[in-house]
């Protein structure tokens, strides 16, 4: 057989016709009185990548927080895989978190542990794995986002960029089906941002994970964005679903064309930047 | 294909239901075909890459290794992991790879892998110094930070200085709200804990003195005690916890978060603005606390001299004021100032050089609360010894 078989098995993980993978459905947030967003309706199918913005405080975080079960919604709900987080038994919620990793603003590294430790402990935790494997496979979730070698680092050793991608790992640790970023490439250079974002499009491809991210970095969301949703702060509600490349070009809605042009008023599809005239 | 050739020294792994496994044939000479089958997943446990590398260097010895995945049911980073195992064995014995078999999403995980190769010595060898280094590089840094806490120290008192003379940059307010977090919010708990010592003084000493009829001088045993040493030492010993753990989380989490080097850009001292207030606030509150103390540590005498001595309440405020003299309580005050002082500054000195991390504010709390009640005992030893000699 010296000839190369064609990959004739598609991928298990990829091989998947769009079906809806998290449903929001009127979902209201609110911190007691104060409503946040109300009437949230979306659905994220498997294997997109799914971008929330939005201006500053519009709730981009706080609904992150509600798909992955650390905030309660003051009505509606909120369905992975078809279960509803709030309605099932606290064991089986716990069990359809565990197949979703989260990457936190600040990184959220745990800074008393090594990198391999951070990524390790999900692994000793979840897996029957044996210590000398588990230290492997934490090796190996470093290896993927380009942090070879810096198992015995802490934290506080590394820089911002590379702190994000040992978020990263540590999410991806488990192999979830969905990954959520907040905030990815926040205080990243325009060029780590990129490489941040060309892993995330990676990992997508090879992983077939759905991707759910908090950003607003205009740049990050054309480059990887399947389908979006676009929260106002003043209505309190979503008023733009969809494509952000076809939001650019088709929405009519004056504060979602002024965010994703950067409040330039321009009406011929492109994005215009600021021309600067001082030295 | 598979099925065809069933070449010598076939590697068989008994499949079970769910865990996945591997086979591998040497199809053509030189070719071994590696046929992937089941669930290569985390919750059906590693599968080990030693095998099949030794198969690589076995004879006959193949030259390519190519993958059969057909039967691979799912997959995740245990796939991964075992894929670039046998891809470094393959390489160290210089046994092509032709990755062409595996899914599309496992061939760009091991690319990806690869993508970025291990930076020059960022790898760290821990290597563990033998005994003579490790002494010595402590005793090292046991000096250098002595010689930081006095730096330190000189520090404050220039900013003492300034602060006497009025120039020295700090809000009032801030120093009003160290005064109430170290004086008035902590008079309950030190009431509390000079209470009962004053009643264990009192109880140890009522059952020896007795014995000699001489119940009365549980008044000046507890007195002479409060006024003298306990009063003072005990509520140190809590401002070190309660406040000095807290100035050094405080400022150890602003180190953290920045706010210290804002103030230095706008040119505001850390030491005066930060330090300052809290080390003046503990130094004024701690006298006033200790005051407080002793009072409170002799009306817990009095409770067990009246309850279980019959002393009457009169004869036992007269026996005290009698046995504790101006110079007692002078001690003790002195004392008060000098281990406010020295909680202040520990706390402020563990937070300022606190590193920037969550761990280190938790290590420079402990390490202030671990020197300050160190210190303070063995400043007391000393006073003590000074003062049985001198004779005050």
């Amino acid at each position: 057989m010296s000839v190369a078989e064609p990959p004739l098995l598609s991928d298990p993980r990829t091989n998947t016709t769009p079906e809806p993978h998290i449903v929001v459905e009127d979902l209201t947030m609110a911190f007691g009185d104060f409503v946040i967003q109300r009437n949230l309706n979306f659905t994220i199918c498997r294997g997109d990548i799914f971008i929330i913005m939005g201006g500053s405080g519009c709730g981009k975080s706080t609904l992150l927080r509600h798909l992955i079960g650390l905030q309660t919604p003051a009505r509606g709900r909120v369905l992975i895989s078809g279960e509803s987080l709030w309605e099932v038994e606290p064991e089986r919620r716990d069990a359809i978190l565990r197949r979703t990793g989260v990457t936190y603003q600040a990184g959220g590294l745990w800074s008393s542990m090594t990198l391999a430790e951070n990524v390790a402990l999900p692994l000793e935790q979840y897996t029957n794995l044996t210590g000398a494997e588990i230290a492997e496979l934490a090796s190996l979730n470093l290896a993927l986002v380009g942090l070879a070698g810096f198992e015995d680092y802490f934290p506080a050793q590394i820089s911002g960029g590379m702190q994000k991608r040992a978020g990263l790992a540590r999410a991806m640790a488990l192999s979830p089906e969905i990954l959520l970023f907040d905030e990815p490439s926040a205080g990243l250079d325009p060029i780590s941002s990129r490489l941040l974002d060309d892993l995330i499009l990676e990992l997508r491809d090879s992983l077939g994970a759905t991707i759910v991210m908090v950003t607003h970095e205009l740049a990050s969301i054309f480059a990887v964005g399947d389908n979006s949703v676009f929260l106002d702060p003043e209505t309190k509600t979503q008023i733009a679903l969809g494509d952000p490349k076809r939001l650019l070009a088709e929405s009519q809605d004056p504060k979602v064309q002024q965010f994703l042009r950067r409040g330039e008023p321009a009406a011929d599809g492109t994005i215009q930047t600021r021309q600067r005239t001082q030295a | 294909m598979v099925e065809t050739t069933r070449a010598p020294g076939r590697l068989e792994r008994p499949p079970t239901a769910a865990a996945g496994g591997w086979t591998a044939d040497l199809l053509t000479p030189g070719e071994l075909t590696v046929r992937l089958y089941g669930e290569w997943v985390l919750s059906s446990g590693a599968r080990s890459a030693a095998e099949i590398s030794k198969r690589l260097s076995g004879a006959p010895r193949p030259s390519r290794i190519s993958f059969d995945s057909r039967a691979l049911e799912a997959w995740d980073n245990i796939l991964i992991n075992f894929l670039t195992k046998l891809e470094a064995a393959a390489a160290e014995r210089g046994v092509t790879v032709d990755h062409s078999g595996l899914p599309g999403g496992v061939q760009r995980l091991v690319a990806l892998a690869r993508a970025v190769p291990e930076r020059q010595g960022a790898r760290r060898t821990q290597q563990r110094p033998d005994l003579l280094t490790r002494v010595g590089s402590s005793s090292i840094s046991f000096l250098a930070m002595s010689a930081d806490l006095i730096t330190f120290l000189g520090e404050a008192l220039i900013g003492i200085g300034r602060m006497l003379v009025g120039r020295a940059r700090f809000r009032r307010s801030d120093l009003m709200i160290a005064i109430e977090d170290c004086g008035p919010n902590a008079l309950p708990i030190v009431a509390l804990i000079s209470f009962l010592v004053g009643l264990i003084l009192a109880f140890v000493g009522a059952i020896q003195l007795e014995q000699f009829g001489a119940a009365i001088f549980v008044a000046n045993l507890v007195g002479i005690a409060m006024a003298r040493e306990m009063g003072a030492m005990m509520t140190a010993i809590l401002m070190s916890g309660r406040t000095g753990a807290a100035f050094a989380a405080n400022l150890g989490t602003m180190q953290v978060s920045d706010e210290v080097s804002a103030l230095q850009t706008l040119g505001i001292p850390p030491m005066e603005f930060l330090v300052l207030p809290r080390i003046v606030a503990l130094s004024l509150m701690m006298p006033l606390l200790t005051v407080f103390a002793n009072i409170v540590g002799m009306l817990g005498g009095l409770l067990i001299g009246t309850l279980m001595l019959d002393i009457t309440p009169i004869a036992y405020y007269n026996q005290t004021i009698g046995a504790v003299g101006i110079n007692d309580w002078a001690v003790g005050l002195v004392k008060a100032v000098l281990f406010g002082a020295v909680v202040a500054l520990v706390g402020c000195w563990r937070g300022m050089r606190c590193q920037r991390s969550a761990a280190a504010v938790g290590a420079a709390a402990t390490s202030a609360v671990v020197l300050c009640i160190v210190l303070i005992i063995s400043i007391d030893a000393i006073a003590t010894v000074i003062c049985t000699t001198l004779k005050i």
